[in-house]
């Protein structure tokens, strides 16, 4: 990388649109599966300079309205454009906190680059991309600023949960000039962004980065602190004296299937797979302690963007085949169409149409193979996709050494079941106001998985930043004596 | 990090440390336990906690040496610090007014026992404690559960101490001189839970088990402690750790603690390479 960005002409319109959208450079998928380093390695300036020439600058950018925290986005890259990347990044942390994971892990083809107007004729601008580069470069310089602080307020507010809608409340809420505590179960901050995904996909020292940052911004990170056990959100109010608290939990509780043979030894769930590998580096046993033993044969029972994480992984601990079981097709998956597409170069073994029946094992209760049935579409179903229907006799046996269950997560009931007179709904996430995101209990607050069920890290990080917004409304009511804390016991 | 205050061997390869952790001591409850990370590379473990003083903002954990990570706590000592200490976690012991309460303990499992013994006890119980042990100075805790109960009966494999036999022949014993308790509360290796289970079942007797299944995370989220209880998959980390014994599948949990016996086999003999390596090179450990 060259040290300085030189600005590129800003062009004719027409001219704009011949230029065609920059690929992502990546790691060789024959070399990558040997190794945990990230697969896609970034634009290099000048790539990242043109693409950004690509933009139209739109009056009225649709590409806004698709982003869930509203990044000024033809602001940014326009800044960019002009080589002024430190410009851009200052843009970009308007509104993301999080802009090196963010452009790693958004869905941008769902949301900003989806409703590009440069993809009506082409292929839209590389926003994510872009939002990546600008926030690594400015990284590797060391030179992001910290945002300026209002003065102390004197109100203290506790974040529960560390991951991106912890981070993102807790960020708004420093920079207002609130005292905040985040508390973590785990020894580690990030929540899923370091227990879950993978280091190929999000490198750990890019969250650190960022966990570092609020650091400097006067926050304080409490480590394994269960909220729930350690302390309960009364504790929190009332010995701890906090005057708001944030609950952004996560969907951290593993789903099984509830189909025979599922507790053989060698079915895992995705979480404890990717925890194990991910935070506990059982990658690099025995110079860590945490072992992991995928086997040579494994499957991974799901096709999400969690299900890739672990095909993936598998195939870089050294499985010789690894196979996802899915019971619709390819169309249906949810996963990413990149994360699918890398996932395929790496030879994984796709069976779509497939349904798990039963895992079987041995006599000493180690998986052997599962009983996969084929399906076919039918009907659409609720969701609208076609429902996956069963053949009659189609069932076959395969032999796998690991089966790991990536069919989702649900809440994590610890915090909520501790705490009295807060409302879930049935399927045990906390109802949250939609404006303010206030729980049943005044003063409590929640966003993200908790609240949503389990799904982006940017819809988290909206919601962490829109529960601050709630949370400073309720501070100051309660510094105008208008409301007090809550009792809970 | 977590300050070790004190680290005493209590018996070959059991240790007690006395852990700083003020906000765990003071809200543990019997039958709760916590996970360590002893060193920064190290591995989650649960251990259970044999005793918390609120006042002086310590806990006190027994560690028994049986793999790497615990033969490395046995050579940290006062003034060393765990990575991590976190807890107090799992559901805490129902502790009421039962009646007569025989607490079961053998090995490690006498540990966790203790603060369930204390509970019972002050709850009004009459507590009859067994203590079991390969050889006499195995059967750890002997003074502390003594004050926890209202007798006290130890067996040992070898019949260096108290009765010759297992726990079982002991609890036959009690049960024909003294009739049927209110309740059996077992804690120790799964085999012998699983032996305890079977006697009581065929007793009548409603028993307890505290189980002792590998966790990574303790809090729910990745369900590597399940077991099977009537039935139905349970988290240990959770929604136990103690479940009626005569439900809890003990073939499975004892097959599902090997699970990682290779690796547990392989780094327990480059740790003790290790060792003899330093120790060969003049290295001193504690």
């Amino acid at each position: 990388m060259a040290d300085e960005v030189r600005g590129v002409p800003e062009l004719p319109k027409p001219e704009r649109m011949k230029i065609p959208r920059h690929a992502m450079p990546t790691q060789d998928h024959h070399v990558r599966i040997h190794n945990f380093d990230e697969v896609a390695t970034g634009y290099d300036p000048e790539t990242a300079l043109v693409e950004a020439q690509r933009c139209l600058q739109c009056a009225n950018p649709p590409c806004v309205k698709g982003c869930p925290v509203g990044i000024d986005i033809p602001a940014f890259i326009d800044r960019l454009r002009q080589g002024d990347v430190a410009g851009a990044l200052v843009k970009l942390k308007e509104t993301n906190t999080l802009p090196a994971i963010c452009g790693r892990v958004c869905p941008q083809e769902e949301q900003c680059e989806v409703v590009c107007v440069v993809a009506k004729r082409g292929e839209a601008v590389a926003i994510g991309r872009l939002e990546r580069f600008v926030a690594d470069w400015e990284r590797a310089r060391g030179q992001a600023s910290t945002p300026e602080l209002a003065p102390p307020t004197g109100m203290r507010v506790a974040i529960v949960g560390s991951g991106p809608a912890g981070l993102a409340c807790a960020a708004e809420l420093a920079r207002a000039g609130h005292a905040v505590t985040i508390f973590e179960a785990l020894h580690k901050p990030g929540g899923v962004l370091v227990y879950g995904i993978p280091q190929f996909r999000l490198p750990k020292e890019i969250v650190n980065y960022e966990i570092e940052a609020l650091n400097s911004m006067g926050v304080t990170l409490r480590g394994d602190f269960v909220i729930g056990k350690t302390a309960t959100v009364h504790e929190l109010f009332w010995e701890f004296g906090f005057d708001a608290v944030f609950l952004g939990t996560g969907a951290g509780l593993p789903y099984f299937l509830g189909i025979p043979g599922e507790n053989y030894i060698g079915v895992l769930s995705a979480n404890e797979f990717l925890t194990r590998v991910n935070l506990m580096k059982a990658y690099d046993f025995p110079r860590h302690d945490t072992p992991v033993r995928p086997g040579r044969r494994v499957a991974v029972v799901g096709s999400g963007n969690v299900a890739m994480d672990c095909l993936r992984t598998a195939k870089r601990l050294g499985a010789e085949e690894v196979i996802c079981i899915y019971r619709r097709t390819r169309n249906e998956s949810p996963a990413r169409r990149e994360e699918l597409e890398h996932a395929e170069e790496e030879a994984i073994d796709f069976r779509w149409l497939s349904a798990p029946l039963a895992v079987r094992g041995n006599a000493e209760g180690f998986v052997t193979g599962m009983q996969i049935q084929r399906m076919e579409l039918g009907e659409p179903d609720a969701s609208g996709r076609r429902r996956p229907v069963p053949i009659a006799g189609s069932e076959y046996e395969i032999a796998v050494d690991t089966v790991v269950m990536a069919i989702g997560q649900g809440p994590n009931p610890l915090a909520t079941r501790s705490t009295p007179g807060l409302t879930l709904n049935r399927h045990g996430n906390i109802v949250a106001d939609p404006e303010t995101l206030q729980t049943s209990i005044p003063g409590v607050f929640a966003g993200g998985d908790i609240v949503t069920g389990a799904a982006t890290v940017i819809l988290a990080m909206g919601a962490g930043k829109q529960a601050a917004r709630g949370i400073q409304a309720w501070l100051d009511k309660l510094k105008a004596g208008e409301v007090e804390k809550p009792r809970l016991e | 990090m977590f300050a070790i205050e004190s680290r005493e061997e209590i018996a070959p390869r059991f240790h007690r440390f006395v852990v700083r952790a003020p906000e765990i001591a003071r809200k543990h409850r019997p039958g709760q336990f916590v996970i360590v990370m002893p060193d920064e590379l190290g591995e989650r473990i649960p251990l259970t906690i044999a005793h918390a003083d609120p006042a002086a903002g310590t806990i006190t954990l027994v560690v028994q040496e049986v793999g790497k990570t615990t033969m490395t706590m046995g050579r940290m000592n006062g003034g060393d610090q765990f990575a991590s200490v976190v807890g107090p976690l799992g559901t805490p012991t129902h502790i009421e007014h039962f009646g007569t309460v025989i607490c079961v303990g053998g090995g490690a499992g006498i540990a966790p026992l203790l603060p369930i013994a204390a509970g019972m006890k002050a709850a009004g119980n009459t507590v009859l404690s067994i203590l079991g042990g390969r050889t006499h100075e195995l059967v750890i805790l002997q003074s502390e559960m003594t004050a926890a109960s209202d007798e006290i009966f130890l067996t040992t494999d070898d019949g260096s101490l108290g009765r010759k036999g297992l726990v079982t022949h002991a609890l036959a014993d009690l049960v024909a001189e003294r009739g049927k308790p209110d309740l059996v509360v077992a804690i120790g290796p799964a085999v012998m839970m699983r032996a305890v289970a079977e006697q009581t079942r065929g007793l009548g007797i409603k028993t307890w088990a505290s189980l002792n299944s590998i966790m990574v995370d303790g809090t729910g989220m990745c369900g590597a402690c399940r077991v099977s209880v009537g039935g139905q998959t349970k988290f240990v980390c959770v929604d136990g750790p103690e479940f009626d014994a005569h439900e809890v599948d003990f073939e499975l949990l004892v097959k599902r603690l090997r699970m990682y016996l290779p690796e547990e086999q392989a780094a327990r003999e480059r740790y003790l390479e290790e060792c003899r390596c330093h120790a060969e090179g003049g290295a001193h450990h504690g």
